[in-house]
């Protein structure tokens, strides 16, 4: 018999007890439905990661900070020693934790480490407040921009550190309760910044507002500016405080060579280890979060594929009915000269097709469901997290869930089409 | 029929023991037997007595215990389970007293079966699966489901089936234990046309003496054995 031959009768013979049939796609459309639904929520949700953050990027800048060596161990290991070389701050804010703190002196350690282009320190102001024209004051989070980091934005543009001007970008919520319009109105406006200096006194700076970001859930409430602002900020807030608070910071910025090769990367990493510092890039950060959420994902899989497995066995019990209900059909056929190899390819392709129909059903609908839940909640619940869209599905990570079932449902197929290929015509046919 | 007509199957000193030890139950036991080309033969014995057994082991569907079979000069234990399914294929025909057709089918997709295990074309063996519903009278039934059909016309269906891949030997199972007499004797005169007519050899299991006694040979089987001498008729 010629394979084109064997599939078609396969496929007819899938159909030939209906009901039955229906009820094992169904198993199988439940388990490749879930399936794709949960790949589609991981791909979604990395794909909103890799787009809000992934253009953080720059592979060539690496944050420094001393390996932490703090009072938290493990509840097995034995409290450590404390090293007076080592300079301690500790933070209240974080739960009174003890962190290392890094000097000048590190800074030029790491400039003689090959494959690092520059340094220079993150020092980071504390701000109280941010106010606009109706001289509200709201509270933020005041960060740098680092060199290569993209954000998203509304209107304008983003701040650069090429230039020697202080420049700052808002998010899009605070354009209105600033006192401005709309987000546009902001634009090329001053907005001032208010911290405490050393001696306890309030003061400000005016910086340029030269755009708007789009909302994020991971930068919401985030107000960027360029490197000379913070400067400037760091400098005023350090006014009348003692020097060694402008001496040690905790963070430093490096700039590799540009086209870095990964294995160089990794050998930065580890002069850095060596001299009692991480280094970390963007994308290592990034790293972090996405094995949280492929954690979550592969769980959700695992449950995706204990329906499959089940549905595995729905496969089995119904072919294995089959074969049972055509005995006489399939010595019928061994009498006219079908070999064992072509029977048992016969019952194996019947496996497949029904693999094939659960899971493209399954798939299909999976991805229409997903459209539509996209929809739903882009126009509702998550609507002002514009470019998230849970639910991501491309051809190439639905395929091989199809591929995937259709392999586990030849699995599930051997058996009975192996108690198919063996049976023996006389026994088959024998009537007394 | 004249002694010199070539032997298609010769079997010797055949015999077919099922179980083993106490249980073991011998089926049959030092049969001889030869099939030659373009004769006619009828095997009857009682139910039990071993003559569809001998008929499997002669069709190549079953393998005897002991003794030796051969196939056009050919012995059968040399040959793999992958010829044997071929030969059957190409040289044999079969024709069940309950027909095995696939009632949910066309009475055409039955017939071509032979040749699609074959390996044919689809458009070829259509054509040639019409020419034998043609020669049977049913053309006309080519596309109604084979469930559908009266008795005689599934056993017609069934010899058109046996045909269809042009067999040098048609093994033929009570052919008309299922049918009432007038059907059964137009099913007897297609199988003994296809003889004379096409020089189709004919290989009868039956326990019914007309039919047998229509046969060039008849061989009767009891208990296992060859109950009389076998007569030879000359044609």
């Amino acid at each position: 018999m010629k394979l084109f031959d064997i599939i078609s009768t396969a496929s007819t013979n899938t159909f030939r007890s209906k009901l039955r049939t229906i009820l094992t796609i169904l198993a199988i459309f439940i388990g490749a439905f879930t399936l794709t639904l949960t790949t589609g929520l991981g791909k979604g949700i990395s794909h909103y990661i890799d787009d809000q953050l992934g253009s953080l990027g720059a592979e060539d800048v690496l944050l420094i900070m001393p390996t932490t060596d703090n009072g938290f161990s493990s509840p097995n290991d034995p409290p450590k020693t404390y090293d007076a070389t080592k300079k301690t701050q500790n933070i209240e804010s974080e739960g009174n934790r003890t962190i290392a703190l890094m000097t000048e002196a590190d800074l030029e350690k790491f400039r003689k480490i090959d494959g690092i282009e520059s340094v220079t320190a993150y020092r980071q102001a504390a701000m109280d407040y941010v106010s606009g024209p109706n001289n509200q004051k709201l509270v933020g989070n005041l960060n740098l921009l680092l060199d290569g980091e993209k954000h998203a934005t509304e209107v304008g543009q983003m701040p650069t550190n090429d230039s020697d001007v202080p420049q700052m970008m808002i998010p899009s919520n605070y354009a209105k309760a600033l006192g401005f319009t709309d987000a546009g109105a902001s634009v090329n406006q001053q907005i001032t910044i208010g911290l405490t200096n050393g001696r306890g006194d309030a003061v400000t700076l005016a910086i340029a507002n030269v755009g708007v970001s789009q909302k994020s859930i991971l930068t919401s409430g985030f107000i960027y500016v360029n490197q000379a602002a913070m400067n400037k900020l760091v400098t005023l807030q350090n006014q009348g405080a003692p020097d060694s608070v402008s001496k040690y910071f905790q963070v430093a910025t490096a700039r590799l060579k540009s086209e870095l090769p990964a294995s160089k990367l990794t050998q930065v990493k580890a002069d850095l280890k060596k001299l009692g510092f991480d280094g970390m890039t963007v994308q290592d950060q990034i790293g972090v979060i996405k094995t949280v959420i492929n954690g979550i994902i592969a769980v959700l899989n695992g449950f995706a594929i204990i329906a499959l497995l089940a549905a595995g066995f729905g496969i089995i019990n119904t072919l294995l009915m089959s074969v049972q209900e055509r005995t006489k059909e399939i010595g019928l056929m061994k009498a006219m000269g079908m070999n064992s190899g072509k029977i048992f390819l016969l019952f194996s392709f019947e496996a497949v097709i029904l693999g094939f129909w659960g899971s493209f059903l399954g798939v299909m609908f999976a991805v229409a469901t997903g459209f539509g839940i996209n929809q739903i909640l882009m126009n509702g619940l998550l609507k002002d997290l514009s470019g998230l869209q849970p639910l991501s599905f491309t051809l190439q990570s639905v395929a091989p869930i199809v591929a995937i079932v259709m392999g586990l449902a030849f699995a599930a197929g051997t058996l009975p089409a192996i108690r198919a290929s063996r049976q023996d015509p006389i026994n088959s046919l024998r009537y007394e | 029929m004249h002694q010199a007509s070539r032997t298609l199957i010769q079997a010797d000193h055949i015999s077919k023991t099922y179980g083993r030890g106490t249980n073991a139950f011998t089926a049959l036991s030092e049969v001889s037997l030869g099939v030659h080309e373009g004769e006619t033969i009828a095997i009857v014995g009682k139910s039990g007595s071993g003559k569809s057994t001998l008929m499997h082991i002669l069709a190549l569907l079953d393998s005897p215990t002991a003794g030796v079979l051969s196939v056009n000069g050919k012995l059968a234990s040399d040959m793999s389970s992958r010829d044997l399914a071929r030969l059957r294929n190409q040289t044999f025909g079969f024709v069940f007293q309950q027909f095995f057709l696939n009632a949910s089918s066309s009475v055409l997709d039955n017939v071509m079966l032979p040749l699609k295990i074959a390996g044919m074309g689809r458009r070829q063996r259509k054509q040639r699966a019409l020419e034998v519903l043609e020669q049977v009278d049913l053309a006309d039934k080519a596309k109604a489901n084979a469930g559908d059909l009266s008795g005689g016309q599934k056993q017609r269906v069934v010899i058109a089936r046996a045909l269809v891949n042009d067999p040098k030997i048609i093994f033929a199972d009570e052919p008309t234990g299922n049918l009432d007499s007038a059907t059964g004797q137009l099913v007897e005169n297609l199988l003994f046309r296809l003889n004379s007519e096409r020089g189709i050899t004919l290989v009868i299991v039956t326990h019914d003496a007309d039919l047998a006694r229509r046969c060039n040979r008849q061989v009767f089987i009891k208990d296992g054995q060859i109950a009389t001498p076998v007569r030879r008729v000359t044609i």
